[in-house]
């Protein structure tokens, strides 16, 4: 440190390596939209005139549920933990809410799922913050559980058909004006509640303290085990509205409908910048992150990439990102 | 293990005393062995035709698991944890699957051990990147599960290849009786012939006690970047082995990962593996494979809904840590 401010005395700040990497500590969100500006100005170059307002209209849409569940994986990465069972709780809400909507009508069926997302993710809760079960085991064990139990439900209802609200296709896949998805009219709120809760809340500061020193936050008073109960509740209730607005994309509900977004969700926090080790990181960046996975995967489709060097780039991108934080951080 | 008792104590220890105290330290292991005899006993109870045939079925089933779990403990032992596990393990498969079709026996033997070295270098890979990068485990090997499981799809993209008979036919029947099954024989040498040397030696010493106090290791003079590089090279070799085992048993390469980084973790929490490193070993969790193999098998004689066992699995996982912490926070109460 001492060095770059020597350093800045005699030459252009800007030109320094200590400059740059102060900026890549402090400001994380600059070289992410950098980034994400790049890949998008691949995209145009490799497919002239993909990008237009139809295109944003289309990315946003595939983003944002990705971005919710995201924002349940930065919530619990904040405290130090992860939630892996954000893909089982997701499907489950949805096929609970699709099969129950005909019978029950809308408003009913999507509270029944919003409830049982709720209790699965207090399941949780109790788990890693009473019982201080290690978080990827509690969440990988509980997403088995809740597959388990909802494949049960499935056999049980084998008669009733899945039929998702007009109400929720409109939310998950219609746009207004070809450019802003509907499914902004969820995400917003969230992504609000998300940014302004942890730089402006106590609860937002507790999540931080946790995930720092949790010896100490609880030496400070904080009790830790219901700032973790909280937390996997919050993050079962996001991955519940995120496994809605996939449902009306997609038009219709599976038991596994969204598995396959569980570790993209933890890719896109990480490229966000918010540390697994708990205690650094935010929304914001997670958010661009979501956006970076979105693009990059239209990118290699674009490309004519086969499946396989699509997922080594996947991966590759997502270790480069994770080492060059943590060379700038210096954390270990 | 003696050299250290000999340093504590000046005089030998009686022999009822190592009895006690080797009891005492493989409490969880003795433990999980009596639950597997009681879930035999009860198997036998509820299915009178539970007989060698099906013995010799369990051995094969659980054979990939449970050396996907030693792969897994290895690398949770020395402080770390390996989420690349399942695609290792399709990659080696679908690698020697692939290499095996259409070719002489005696070509396969090559296969192994080529199979054998690729397993140590991805592993080596994975452990490296960790090392290098300084980036969490979890976050390396979870990219890097992407990475192994795109490079399998590169092998082979739709299931298919071939293996050697003599290869198949190392794991299936039995051997000297009927009750001993082939692939158990095969499971026991395998571990044998890497672990024990390896838990004698500075190099396992060195596992522990990275695991257990990196810090610590580091100023007792243990090379913590090359001993996490070598159990992570450890982990991709019995993920090879595993992944032989699965063409082994199928005859073919599937590129789709199986189920087998869960598992693996489920079996080691299970067999006494702590989860912060440098605590359990690699007897407990094979055993935890078997009694989970097990309860699936009485889950189907019971003529349980096959969509609980999924429930009950996720359920004895969390149960079984629940249970452990529980037991840990007693301890520091007291």
């Amino acid at each position: 440190m001492s060095a770059g401010v020597g350093a800045a005395g005699t030459r252009n700040p800007w030109l320094t390596a200590e400059a740059w990497r102060g900026l890549f500590r402090d400001r994380p969100l600059i070289p992410l939209l950098g980034l994400l500006a790049a890949l998008i100005l691949v995209l145009e170059l490799a497919r002239p005139g993909i990008v237009s307002a139809q295109w944003l209209g289309v990315t946003l849409r595939a983003a944002i549920p990705l971005a919710i569940l995201a924002g349940c994986q930065t919530l619990a990465m904040l405290t130090g933990g992860i939630d892996l069972s954000v893909g089982a709780v997701a499907s489950m809400a949805a096929f609970v809410m699709a099969t129950l909507a005909t019978d029950l009508g809308p408003g009913a069926a999507i509270a029944i799922g919003l409830g049982a997302a709720a209790l699965a993710g207090l399941v949780n809760g109790v788990g890693i913050g009473i019982f201080k079960v290690h978080p990827l085991i509690m969440t990988l064990g509980m997403g088995l559980v809740i597959l388990g139990l909802t494949s049960v439900f499935q056999l049980a209802m084998v008669q009733t058909p899945v039929d998702v609200p007009d109400f929720i296709e409109w939310l998950g896949s219609e746009t207004t004006m070809t450019f802003l998805p509907n499914n902004l009219l969820v995400f917003v709120p969230i992504a609000a509640a998300i940014i302004l809760g942890l730089r402006r809340s106590g609860y937002g500061r507790l999540l931080f303290a946790v995930g720092d020193n949790p010896i100490a936050a609880r030496l400070a008073g904080a009790r830790v085990w219901q700032v973790l109960v909280a937390l996997y509740v919050i993050s079962a209730v996001f991955a519940a509205l995120a496994g809605f607005l996939v449902a009306g994309l997609v038009k219709t509900a599976t038991i596994q409908l969204v598995e396959e977004s569980v570790l993209p969700s933890v890719a896109a926090a990480v490229i966000g910048g918010t540390s697994i080790m708990g205690g650094r990181g935010g929304y914001s960046g997670t958010i661009v992150g979501a956006l970076i996975l979105t693009v990059l995967t239209t990118l290699l489709i674009v490309l004519d990439m086969p499946e396989a060097a699509r997922q080594i780039l996947f991966g590759i991108i997502i270790v480069a990102v994770a080492a060059a934080y943590t060379r700038v951080t210096g954390e270990s | 293990m003696s050299a250290a008792v000999d340093v504590v104590g000046s005089t030998r220890p009686g022999l009822a005393e190592t009895i006690s105290d080797w009891g005492r330290r493989n409490r969880w292991t003795l433990a999980l062995v009596a639950l597997l005899a009681g879930f035999l006993a009860f198997t036998k109870l509820i299915g009178p035709s539970y007989g060698p045939v099906q013995i010799q079925g369990l051995a094969i089933g659980a054979l990939p698991i449970a050396l996907a779990a030693v792969a897994q403990a290895i690398v949770v032992i020395s402080g770390g944890i390996d989420l690349s596990v399942g695609s290792m393990m399709a990659l080696t498969s679908v690698t020697s699957a692939v290499l095996m079709k259409d070719q002489s026996e005696g070509f396969a033997v090559v296969v192994v051990v080529g199979v054998l070295l690729l397993g140590l270098v991805i592993g080596a890979i994975n452990g490296s990147i960790i090392v290098v990068t300084r980036v969490p485990d979890i976050v390396v090997t979870l990219a890097m599960s992407f990475v192994w499981a795109g490079a399998t799809l590169f092998v082979l993209d739709t299931p298919g290849g071939g293996a050697a008979d003599w290869f198949k036919g190392l794991i299936s029947g039995s051997i000297v009786s009927d009750w001993i099954p082939r692939a158990l024989i095969v499971l026991v040498l395998v571990c044998g012939v890497v672990w024990i040397p390896l838990r004698r030696s500075m190099l396992g010493l060195s596992l522990y006690a990275i695991g257990s106090n990196r810090l610590v290791a580091f100023r007792s003079g243990v090379d913590v970047g090359r001993t996490k590089i070598i159990a992570y090279a450890l982990t991709g070799l019995f993920c090879a082995l595993g992944g032989m085992a699965v063409t082994a048993s199928t005859g073919a390469g599937s590129p789709v990962p199986g189920a087998y980084t869960l598992q693996s973790v489920a079996a080691i929490v299970l067999g006494g593996v702590s989860l912060a490193g440098g605590r359990g070993g690699i007897v407990g969790p094979i055993i935890a494979v078997f009694i989970l193999q097990l309860v699936r098998t009485d889950l189907t004689f019971l003529e349980v809904n096959p969509n609980f066992s999924t429930v009950i699995q996720g359920a004895i996982l969390i149960g079984v840590v629940l249970f452990g912490s529980v037991l840990a926070m007693r301890r520091v109460r007291a």
